[in-house]
């Protein structure tokens, strides 16, 4: 599904680069629950954005789906973010005047779906998140795991190849942050494919595989896969 | 994009921002507002000053006997100038490009009154005896009854005369076809063969009453004298070549001195007209450059809020790129947002400018205000339309600039940025 090699990226300016990303090679299959972990500044937010094609590399190859990723134009980098890939943040990012409901539909909005087909489908995976009673909530009367759940059902509900999560439970309290990857292991086990940015271990431990970013590289490949 | 859930997407914002938005379009209403109001005032000025000009052919002369200034073949100055039948014997014999050549004579001092009366209705008139040809350098006046005097009228001598519309108003009981009545001027009785609309003057030049030159000479006498000539040229000629050389002639029968500037009035109305029209085309101009300053303020206004909505709503648009906008989804809202704004905004500025306008029109006509300089502000329809087309599309422009920085927005910068 994700298939990266040696993936270089800097930051800055020729005269002052920094270099963030040192050649990563990293294989995500189908239907895999994987988890980046690493200290901050390893660059495994970097990472998920190059994979979530919000940013570019500099260097190396990178397969999303059996597609090959180079160069992208901004309007073919938005058309593949918005049918291949669902964003869940740390910080939520629901629009703030629009409810549970629209909120979820928007991505929708983007594919041209017709209104009334919009809010059945968000009305469908709001259901599957736990929360088809609060369509008409808007955002700041839900509570943080609240908006992750409508987060996350907008993130699903184009159906997308893949689901990036970046620091998915970081704002939320240790209850609803297992919750949160309760609903996480569910929507892996309909047979999506997960990869979630952490720096929590007990995070990191509900996944199904590993992976530490240590300055810019893959560090302990002993880490990875350990059964669930 | 343009879909009825852009549009809805667009309310929201709008809504969300009402302050904002509304000052904004403040700005854009003033801007329009005033452009129409100077408009309406522009052309009230224009109104008035091209109301002074009367029903005159353009290339009409008009040459009027004055006093010399200077002595001239032992001559003394301050001498009288008097014009002649044989003044217009000689232009027609030796000037071949005069195409119309008449006369007018009045009573008194130029434009002063006398008593008509109709029965035991009297009204004020200038009374005036005008030559053969001379409606047909006065062409433009409009007949509303009847006809103007001709030939035979002039011949004959006819007790006949064209009376203005002002005249037969106060004369004549309403209703009353003014055709065949006889009116008395002097004690003699003359028949109204017509009646006319001049607008000259603001419409004074209706208060007119034009009799043939014999007739006119048979009440008033006044011997061989005539008050002042009229000319026009032939098609292939110029009324300046023509007023020069008429000019000559008439010094030389006269014996005035070439240098002396006084002694003939020549009123070229091509050459008024000219001047007129630079005037015209002057203030025309100077009223769209301040109302286009107006307008251009509240255009950047425009752009300088949508430059504040963008950098507002940053980590927004970065959120909706991330969830698959491209930068067409970005950018149409926001254009279509900035139009929406300046189009609504200017044409509500354009109904209230046309609607004040309209007010002021109308209580200078129930108040009868009456200024010689400012008649009927209005506001030229296909003005208004153009001003409304430019301010569309200056608000796309407007929008222009800021929805292209939100285009260029990254995503990632746009999340990090801060924190909700």
């Amino acid at each position: 599904m994700i298939k990266l090699e040696a993936i270089h990226k800097y930051y800055g300016t020729a005269a002052q680069r920094l270099h963030v990303l040192k050649g990563i090679d990293l294989h995500i299959e189908p239907g895999e629950m994987v988890a980046i972990m690493g200290s901050s500044g390893s660059g495994k937010s970097t990472l998920l954005n190059i994979i979530g094609l919000l940013d570019g590399f500099d260097r190396g190859q990178y397969q999303l789906d059996g597609k090959r990723i180079h160069r992208l134009r901004e309007s073919d980098a938005a058309r593949l973010r918005n049918r291949c890939i669902g964003f869940v943040f740390q910080s939520f990012n629901l629009l703030p005047f629009k409810n549970a409901l629209e909120n979820v539909a928007l991505p929708l909005f983007y594919q041209n779906v017709g209104r009334r087909q919009r809010n059945a489908r968000a009305q469908q995976y709001l259901e599957m998140v736990g929360l088809g009673n609060r369509g008409t909530s808007m955002p700041n009367q839900l509570s943080g795991g609240q908006k992750q759940r409508v987060a996350i059902a907008r993130a699903l509900v184009t159906q997308p190849k893949v689901l990036l999560a970046d620091e998915p439970t970081g704002a939320l309290d240790s209850v609803t942050t297992g919750e949160i990857m309760a609903l996480f292991r569910q929507v892996h086990q309909q047979g999506n494919t997960l990869v979630i940015v952490t720096h929590e271990a007990d995070v990191a431990a509900r996944c199904q595989r590993r992976i530490v970013l240590q300055d810019g590289l893959i560090a302990s490949p002993a880490l990875e896969h350990t059964q669930m | 994009m343009f879909s009825i859930d852009g549009l809805q997407e667009i309310l929201y914002t709008i809504k969300h921002n009402k302050l904002r938005t509304g000052l904004t379009a403040f700005g854009v209403f003033w801007g329009i507002f005033m452009l129409i109001l100077l408009q309406g005032a522009g052309k009230g000025l224009l109104n008035g000053v091209s109301s002074r000009f009367a029903n005159d052919v353009q290339d009409s002369l008009w040459i009027f006997p004055r006093r010399t200034s200077m002595p001239y073949m032992g001559y003394n100055a301050n001498r009288n100038i008097v014009f002649t039948e044989s003044d217009m014997d000689a232009i027609r014999r030796q000037i071949p490009i005069v195409r119309h050549l008449s006369s007018e004579n009045t009573t008194g001092s130029f434009g002063s009154s006398i008593v008509v009366a109709y029965g035991s209705r009297t009204a004020n008139a200038s009374v005036f005896g005008v030559s053969d040809q001379y409606f047909d350098i006065k062409s433009l006046i409009e007949i509303r009854h009847g006809r103007p005097l001709n030939r035979l009228d002039q011949l004959q001598g006819r007790k006949i005369g064209f009376i203005g519309t002002r005249v037969a108003e106060q004369l004549l009981p309403p209703g009353q076809d003014p055709i065949g009545q006889r009116i008395s001027i002097n004690g003699i009785s003359i028949v109204v063969g017509g009646v006319f609309w001049d607008k000259g003057q603001q419409g004074r030049m209706s208060e007119r009453i034009y009799l043939p030159l014999s007739t006119f000479k048979n009440i008033f006498g006044g011997g061989d004298r005539l008050g002042l000539l009229t000319l026009r040229p032939t098609a292939d000629s110029d009324p300046y070549t023509l007023a020069d050389q008429t000019a000559q002639l008439l010094r030389q029968r006269h014996h005035i001195a070439p240098e002396d500037k006084r002694a003939i009035w020549v009123i070229n109305i091509a050459e008024q007209l000219r001047e007129t029209k630079a005037l015209f085309a002057a203030i025309e101009g100077f009223i769209w450059f301040v109302g286009f300053g107006t307008l251009t303020a509240g255009i950047v206004g425009v752009s300088n809020i949508m430059l504040i909505t963008v950098r507002e709503r940053t980590r927004e648009i970065g959120v909706r790129k991330a969830l698959g906008a491209g930068p067409g989804a970005i950018i149409g809202p926001l254009l279509l947002e900035s139009v929406l704004v300046t189009g609504f905004a200017g044409y509500f500025g354009l109904v209230v400018g046309v609607g004040l306008i309209e007010l002021v029109a109308y209580l200078f006509q129930s108040l009868g205000l009456r200024n010689d300089l400012f008649v009927n502000p209005e506001v030229d329809f296909r003005i208004a339309i153009t001003a409304l087309a430019v301010l569309m599309s200056s608000g796309l422009l407007a929008g222009l600039a800021p929805a292209l920085k939100a285009a260029r927005i990254s995503p990632v910068e746009a999340m990090r940025a801060d924190a909700q």
